[in-house]
């Protein structure tokens, strides 16, 4: 049994695809679309991995890092952001935010499997 | 008995004192040690040459004959000298400040330098001056006469005249043309004639003593002898005596002559001051015993002796040779100070405005700066003093002597005195112009030449009997000594006043409708507003007060730091203590170069000259000033120009820029968008593509879902191309429209039936209203159907209502239709309803599959159909009304 992942998205399609691909493998995945909210989950849910939306109705996937990171509790807590607007500055944005990995879409499925793996074991 | 040998001796001997005196002069002067050349006494006694051969032989003539009108003729300058502060001294002034040479100079410089008026005003001269001349050549001879032929009134004979005419020429070249600036003094001429005026008074003095107390014992006899004699009959004219002083009042400020000695030789207030009770004074003396003479003439010689040579003759006949030859030296002293001076005054007028002028045209431009124009001028003068000399002598020759020169001396003077309405006009009044002085000028002239000029030659010599008697033309009018009609008067006041007279109202009027040209007016305000009363005149070898004035002027203009190494490097040159060098004309030279490349060569001479000169700065100074400052104003105003072009330039660059930058981000922001809305179908796409690859682990069921997602997000992308492409052509304006006609129902029911096509969509009821939508319309029906179904599509999407419903309100009103679509949902957010019809602006959080480019292709159709699409906000849902014209062509036309 691997840990617990939460998937932060909005396209219920994306969801779906990596929901499927990380249960597969023995992830447990929890789900949220909203991004106004987001914080709160991550907070009551404990992922020990995140996946991260760039793009979240109600609040920017880099807001929700930003607060993330200046949380002590949440500062070590292993994100993983997508985003579909593929502009370097966004990967930059991202890791000043303190992003752990940043993948722009579409991806491989086997990368996001690897990508979660490796920030678990990390 | 005096031989012609011993008076030639005599003669020579004067004339040798004469060269003796004007060269001791010159030579003081050049030295610097002519403080005493500068005196108010020699001013007034050069003055006297007022007093020529004319008055000093004719004066006695004119007394036997008229009595004591010959006072007229001392009345006049006297009152003009004793109420010089008036009309004098501004001459003067503006003579000295302007450096005028000449009458013709004055006249020419007032009038905006017009050559014209100084070739004019020296004709005048000349054709004034010459018989002038004539008349002392003809004294001299008739003087020399009564001694080579005792008792005969004759002359002496050509001879004398020409070796009198060839002496005067010598003189007056050697001694009026040693300076090139016909400005300076003639130190020795001045003086010269100050000395022959000294000889002349003594001289008619000595006769006048002699003969009221040697010949008619004491005053109490001299003044009974004079009521005994013809002379107390002899009738006052009013109107002459008052005509004559005014005439040689006017002809005192006009004679070229006076003006040399008066204006140009002037040096100061001060000797003005003197002269203006010290030359009366030295007229009264010279008329005090004019009538004696005549008196004693009439008594002691014989009837028909000629009264113009008493001065000589009565002498003459008590025995007292000395006395005589005394006499003669003062009417020889009269006659050549006049000629002497007049010559000098005459040639300069000649020299400046006809044969320079005439010889600078032939050599064309560039000769006034080549080296040989001094020597030119000098010759020029010198050729001009022989010119006017050998002319009074070639008319004394022709016009025989005799009665046609003694009634010249009036005859010139009034000629001469046409320049005065010109001249006081421009002295004092700024509207006098030239063009009003030419007219004035003219007019004056020649009437002077028909009512008195050419008549004075006597009936039939040059104007025929007949215009005397008919007048010109056979105009009575017209008739010289009764000009329209005036008869009765004198012939000399005839002319005096219709003269002075239509030349002051010509000139007057004349001015009155012209115009001043630009120099004319500054030339006007220098003469008529010149500060009357100066400061001290500073020399310049002035003291440090100076050189400081000099130092401020020159930080002013370098800066401090350069003016003090500029001061301190002369100092140190000149060697002295301290920082402020003597003011050496070198030193002024090279400060004058210095400044002048910062303020121009005319603004520096005029600063130096201003300082250290005392100078008063000339208008052909002021002139260059202004130039000067023109080009700078100009300048800065073509600096200004640029300046602003500039800046207008930097602000559109600035305002291209920003657009630039607010479309580059535009540009950033859109193809963000467009890579998210094409990125995330294919996610989805690749996620799928590669799980049902794998099949690991997939239902059957899944694995249908799966491939469905990849259909769906596979056909949501060409939608989104579709879209794209679709809008960038809306939006570069390569639509043709494909007009044609057809019902609105109809078009609504395809848009309808195609968005319920959408597999996309719920349930949604829409409300129609069929009798409004049998509407012909006239457009592009496709592209019109494409917004509706737009339109349908975002209500099926967006409703948010529990039972969905659309409802489509037709309306029309001067040709064009509303068509309005309204559900009956929540609608959309006030402050989202600005960007709903921009790119990608989709408000819903909900996704709903589309890209949100919709409103805005709608919005690009609709206004390419030539309508509106716009959202109405007062309805309860969300409500969107297009608007657009029934006949797409009528409505272009």
């Amino acid at each position: 049994m691997n840990g617990h992942v939460l998937l932060i998205e909005d396209e219920p399609n994306i969801i779906e695809a990596i929901s499927f691909i990380l249960s597969r493998e023995g992830w447990r995945v929890d789900t949220h679309s909203q991004g106004s909210d987001a914080v709160e989950h991550v907070r009551r849910t404990g992922p020990d991995v995140l996946i991260l939306d760039a793009m979240l109705p109600g609040r920017s996937g880099f807001d929700i890092l930003r607060d993330l990171r200046d949380d002590p509790e949440m500062s070590a807590l292993p994100i993983l952001m997508l985003t579909a607007r593929g502009q370097s500055k966004d990967r930059e944005q991202a890791e000043r935010a303190g992003v752990s990995r940043f993948m722009t879409k579409p991806f491989s499925n086997a990368e996001v499997l690897d990508a979660v793996r490796a920030l678990s074991e990390a | 008995m005096v031989t012609l040998n011993t008076l030639a001796a005599f003669a020579l001997a004067y004339v040798g004192l004469l060269f003796g005196v004007a060269f001791v002069a010159e030579r003081a002067a050049r030295r610097g040690r002519g403080r005493w050349l500068r005196a108010p006494l020699v001013y007034t006694l050069s003055l006297s040459i007022y007093c020529t051969a004319w008055t000093f032989y004719g004066a006695v003539g004119s007394a036997v004959r008229t009595g004591f009108e010959y006072l007229t003729i001392y009345l006049g300058p006297s009152l003009v000298m004793i109420g010089w502060w008036w009309v004098l001294r501004k001459l003067v002034l503006v003579g000295r400040s302007q450096r005028i040479t000449s009458v013709a100079d004055l006249i020419s410089s007032r009038y905006g330098k017009s050559n014209l008026l100084g070739v004019g005003v020296t004709i005048l001269a000349l054709v004034g001056t010459t018989p002038y001349i004539a008349l002392q050549l003809q004294s001299v001879t008739l003087s020399v006469g009564v001694f080579a032929h005792p008792g005969e009134a004759r002359e002496a004979g050509d001879a004398t005249a020409l070796y009198v005419a060839m002496g005067l020429a010598l003189f007056t070249v050697i001694f009026g043309t040693r300076n090139l600036d016909a400005n300076e003094r003639h130190h020795g001429v001045v003086m010269a004639i100050a000395v022959e005026s000294v000889v002349k008074l003594t001289a008619l003095l000595a006769v006048g003593v002699f003969v009221t107390w040697g010949v008619m014992g004491g005053i109490g006899g001299t003044l009974e002898r004079i009521d005994a004699s013809e002379l107390g009959q002899v009738r006052m004219d009013g109107g002459r005596w008052v005509g004559l002083t005014l005439l040689s009042g006017m002809a005192l400020l006009c004679l070229p002559r006076m003006f040399q000695v008066m204006v140009v030789e002037n040096d100061s207030d001060a000797q003005l001051r003197v002269a203006s009770w010290a030359f009366p004074l030295y007229l009264m003396l010279m008329s005090l015993f004019i009538v004696p003479i005549a008196v004693a003439g009439l008594e002691l010689l014989p009837a028909g002796a000629n009264p113009d040579l008493f001065v000589l003759t009565v002498p003459l006949s008590q025995g007292q040779d000395a006395l005589a030859v005394l006499s003669f030296l003062g009417g020889f002293s009269s006659a050549t100070s006049m000629v002497i001076v007049a010559a000098i005054a005459v040639s300069t007028m000649v020299s400046n405005h006809i044969v320079m002028p005439l010889w600078l045209r032939t050599r064309g431009p560039g000769a006034s700066v080549s080296g040989d124009v001094r020597d030119v001028v000098m010759l020029s003068r010198r050729l001009s003093i022989i010119g006017v000399l050998l002319l009074g002598y070639l008319y004394y020759r022709t016009s025989g002597g005799g009665a046609a020169l003694a009634t010249i001396g009036l005859v010139s003077f009034v000629g001469i005195s046409q320049v005065l309405p010109a001249m006081l006009g421009g002295l004092f009044w700024r509207g006098a112009t030239h063009v009003g002085a030419l007219a004035g000028l003219t007019v004056g002239f020649v009437l002077w030449l028909y009512t008195l000029f050419l008549p004075s030659f006597g009936e039939g010599v040059i104007l025929p009997r007949a215009v005397f008697d008919a007048g010109l033309f056979g105009l009575g009018w017209l008739r010289p000594h009764a000009l329209f009609g005036l008869e009765g008067l004198d012939p000399l006041m005839h002319a005096l006043m219709w003269s002075i007279a239509l030349n002051a109202v010509t000139f007057f009027a004349a001015s009155l409708v012209s115009f001043p040209s630009p120099l004319e007016r500054l030339q006007g305000a220098q003469f008529v507003s010149i500060e009357l009363t100066p400061g001290p005149t500073r020399s310049w070898s002035g003291g440090p007060a100076e050189v400081e004035d000099l130092m401020i002027m020159t930080q002013r203009i370098l800066g401090a730091g350069e003016a003090q190494a500029l001061f301190a490097a002369e100092a140190r040159r000149q060697g002295l203590e301290g920082n402020l060098p003597d003011p050496s004309p070198d030193f002024l030279e090279t400060l004058e170069r210095k400044l002048s490349g910062s303020v121009g060569a005319a603004t520096a001479h005029a600063m130096v000259g201003q300082i250290v000169g005392g100078m008063s700065v000339s208008v052909e100074d002021l002139m260059a000033v202004a130039d000067e400052t023109a080009q700078m104003m100009e300048y800065s105003a073509r600096l200004e120009a640029q300046s602003k072009e500039l800046a207008r330039t930097a602000a559109q660059l600035r305002s291209a820029n920003d657009k630039l930058t607010r479309l580059s981000v535009q540009k950033d922001a859109f193809l963000s968008q467009i890579s998210h809305e094409l990125r995330t179908p294919m996610t989805s796409i690749r996620a799928f593509s590669e799980i049902l690859r794998d099949g690991e682990g997939l239902s059957a069921e899944a694995a249908s879902k799966y491939a469905s997602i990849i259909h769906d997000e596979a056909l949501r992308l060409t939608r989104l191309l579709d879209d794209l492409l679709d809008l960038s052509v809306l939006e570069n304006g390569q639509v043709s429209l494909n007009v044609r006609s057809g019902l609105l129902s109809e078009l609504l029911d395809r848009a309808i039936a195609s968005a319920r096509s959408d597999e996309d969509g719920q349930a949604l009821r829409i409300l129609r209203d069929p009798a409004a939508e049998r509407v012909w319309i006239s457009t592009d029906l496709d592209r019109l159907a494409q917004v509706f179904i737009n339109l349908v599509s975002n209500a099926r999407k967006y409703c948010d209502a529990p039972v969905p419903e659309l409802r489509i309100r037709v309306g029309q009103a001067g040709g064009r239709l509303t068509v309005d679509f309204i559900d009956n949902g929540s609608g959309i957010a006030a402050e989202a309803r600005d960007v709903i019809f921009e790119k990608f602006a989709r408000v819903s959080d909900r996704e709903a599959g589309g890209a949100g480019l919709g409103l805005a292709i709608s919005r690009q159709i609709v206004t390419r159909l030539g309508g509106e699409i716009s959202y109405l906000a007062d309805e309860a849902g969300a409500a969107f009304r297009i608007e657009l014209p029934l006949d797409i062509a009528m409505a272009a036309r």
